[in-house]
């Protein structure tokens, strides 16, 4: 049970495995175990592909309250996100980001709107956008490994050829001794490594992580953010990152967009041009940060007048993120 | 060892008391049997097969009856659960079933299947049928959704994601209701059993009526409890047991 985190560096070679991902060469391993900055690679703006990975456009989403009334929860949310990019979504609570995260991995259909990936409209949930959760949705009657094989096992894919993907998997989130452990007796980090592994092991092109990293303490929350980092340069995945916390948003997106109270809209996108890896304390990481939060504090007085308004209620539920 | 000793010194003076009572003979015999007695009429309906075979018969129909309640009752249960309509509609019907005796049953059992082992099946069914159902709905209501959504977010839909998901998930929040639907059926089906020539322990037990031998009552009573007892002991505490390995010591949260 009381395993620590603490226990593994969060710079560690990279294993070698099948998963190098070959649409994304200039990664070919040159990040491996080098200290100072990751050498990250990202399309130029602007540049190559002019298909966003992820498309947003015109995104509504409207649902039908207890009392009968429609509440607009997203509203014209437009968003694109580009291959192998990073990007934070922050708001106060209640303004619909996880709601869009559910959108997006096709859990939860839009009323009105597209969302594109590659171009193509989504229908339904696929493997090529994986979720992870904030916490509790590893399943518990099944053990680390059959948990990280679990979406392999969906597909289809052959047994030996899912053994070899999960160990490759659980040693790049550094839990290859917990393969047979089962999920209860992990330590909240651990568990959102297991989550991450169990997300890239379907090799998604984008992973959806909706707050994943809010439940846990301070200094597993680092070194996680560390790890995050790492897997994402190795991977080249695209990231989708939805947070309430400003700094967390700084220190690892590319870009952070910022969305208003109920309804939610795009009120700004900042993006971060610091160099990598940034930490959490770094003073550019609190300019940075200082910026967006000043715009996020008007969102955050709504919110809270709302709930003192709403009195007994205090967050309108969508059905969507219980 | 404190509890054992517990467990001793109850069932000990349990024991003596009926010992006590038959030996001052307040009662004739075949009214109040002795220990001995019963003792002895078990020792003899093993030996002549007589209980083995009822046994037998009995275990198999509450087996075949009660898994088929299982199985319905979950795709009942599902249903109910998955749609607002039947939820609604025959939500309440199952519940105000469950106050009917499942014996109630019976009569017409007896009309559509005759005097045979299918209307002791149906009557088997019908007892714990409601409980399998009513169990599994809300089990699936108590389910965390997220599971769910992890799944289908993994790439599980149709039947996978019923069996390698949903069922699982729920399974801590039906294990009680699995384990009340077993206790009906064992129920059901000595109650069913006692009103014809069945074969089965119900009947024996209504043979040692009919010679007026209260010792053979007793004996079938203690073989019935007992074989109550020891499937729940290992069938449903090993279930528990091993949901708790896996969930950790709080299953249900």
């Amino acid at each position: 049970m009381s395993t620590n985190v603490q226990k593994f560096p969060s710079q560690f070679p990279i294993p070698a495995g099948p998963a190098r991902d070959p649409r994304f060469p200039a990664q070919s391993g040159s990040a491996a175990g080098k200290a100072g900055p990751i050498p990250v690679d990202r399309p130029a703006p602007g540049g190559a592909s002019q298909i966003s990975k992820v498309g947003l456009n015109e995104i509504c989403l409207s649902y039908r309250t207890q009392s009968g009334e429609r509440l607009l929860a997203l509203d014209h949310i437009n968003l694109q996100v580009r291959t192998g990019e990073f990007v934070c979504i922050v708001g106060p609570s209640g303004c619909g980001k996880s709601t869009l995260l559910h959108l997006i991995a096709g859990l939860h259909p839009q009323t009105s709107g597209q969302i594109l990936i590659d171009g193509k409209p989504v229908q339904g949930p696929g493997t090529d956008r994986i979720m992870i959760f904030q916490e509790h949705a590893l399943f518990p009657w099944l053990n680390v490994g059959q948990n990280v094989e679990f979406g392999m096992k969906m597909k289809g894919i052959a047994k030996a050829e899912r053994e070899e993907k999960t160990r490759y998997y659980l040693k790049l989130v550094h839990l290859a001794k917990f393969e047979k452990s089962y999920i209860h007796q992990l330590s909240g980090g651990m568990r959102q490594r297991v989550a991450i592994a169990r997300a890239l092991a379907t090799e998604p092109d984008v992973l959806l992580m909706d707050e994943p990293f809010a439940a846990l303490d301070a200094q597993t929350r680092d070194l996680l953010h560390d790890e995050l980092e790492r897997i994402w340069s190795q991977t080249g995945r695209t990231i989708i990152f939805v947070t309430h916390n400003v700094r967390e948003a700084i220190r690892l997106g590319d870009r952070v967009v910022l969305l208003t109270f109920r309804p939610g809209r795009v009120k700004s996108e900042f993006p971060v041009d610091l160099p990598r890896p940034r930490h959490l304390e770094d003073p550019a990481v609190a300019r940075a940060a200082g910026k967006i939060l000043r715009e996020l504090r008007d969102e955050i007085n709504r919110s809270l007048e709302a709930e003192y308004n709403e009195g007994v209620k205090p967050r309108v539920r969508t059905g969507v993120e219980a | 060892m404190k509890r054992a000793a517990r467990y001793i010194i109850f069932y000990a003076a349990l024991f003596g008391l009926w010992t006590l009572l038959a030996e001052l003979k307040i009662w004739p015999p075949y009214l109040y049997p002795t220990p001995w007695g019963v003792g002895e009429e078990l020792y003899n309906g093993f030996h002549d097969h007589t209980y083995w075979i009822a046994i037998r018969v009995s275990m198999q129909r509450v087996l075949i009856g009660y898994s088929i309640s299982v199985v319905l009752g979950m795709i009942l249960g599902l249903g109910v659960a998955s749609s607002k309509f039947l939820e609604e509609t025959m939500g309440g019907l199952l519940v105000s079933l469950q106050s009917l005796p499942s014996i109630c049953w019976w009569p017409l059992a007896l009309l559509w299947f005759g005097l045979s082992q299918n209307a002791i099946l149906f009557v088997v069914i019908m007892g714990s049928l409601l409980s399998v159902t009513l169990a599994m709905e809300d089990g699936r209501k108590q389910m965390p959704k997220i599971f769910g959504q992890a799944g289908r977010n993994l790439g599980a839909k149709g039947f996978k994601l019923f069996w390698c998901v949903l069922l699982p998930a729920s399974l801590p929040f039906i294990v009680s209701g699995l384990k009340q639907g077993w206790a009906f059926a064992w129920r059901s089906l000595i109650t069913a059993e006692m009103l014809y020539m069945s074969l089965g322990l119900g009947q024996v037990l209504m043979m040692g009526r009919d010679f007026s031998n209260m010792s053979a009552v007793i004996a079938v009573m203690i073989l019935i409890i007992a074989i109550g007892y020891i499937v729940d002991g290992i069938v449903f505490k090993g279930m528990e047991r091993y949901l708790q390995n896996k969930w950790g010591l709080t299953p249900a949260t």
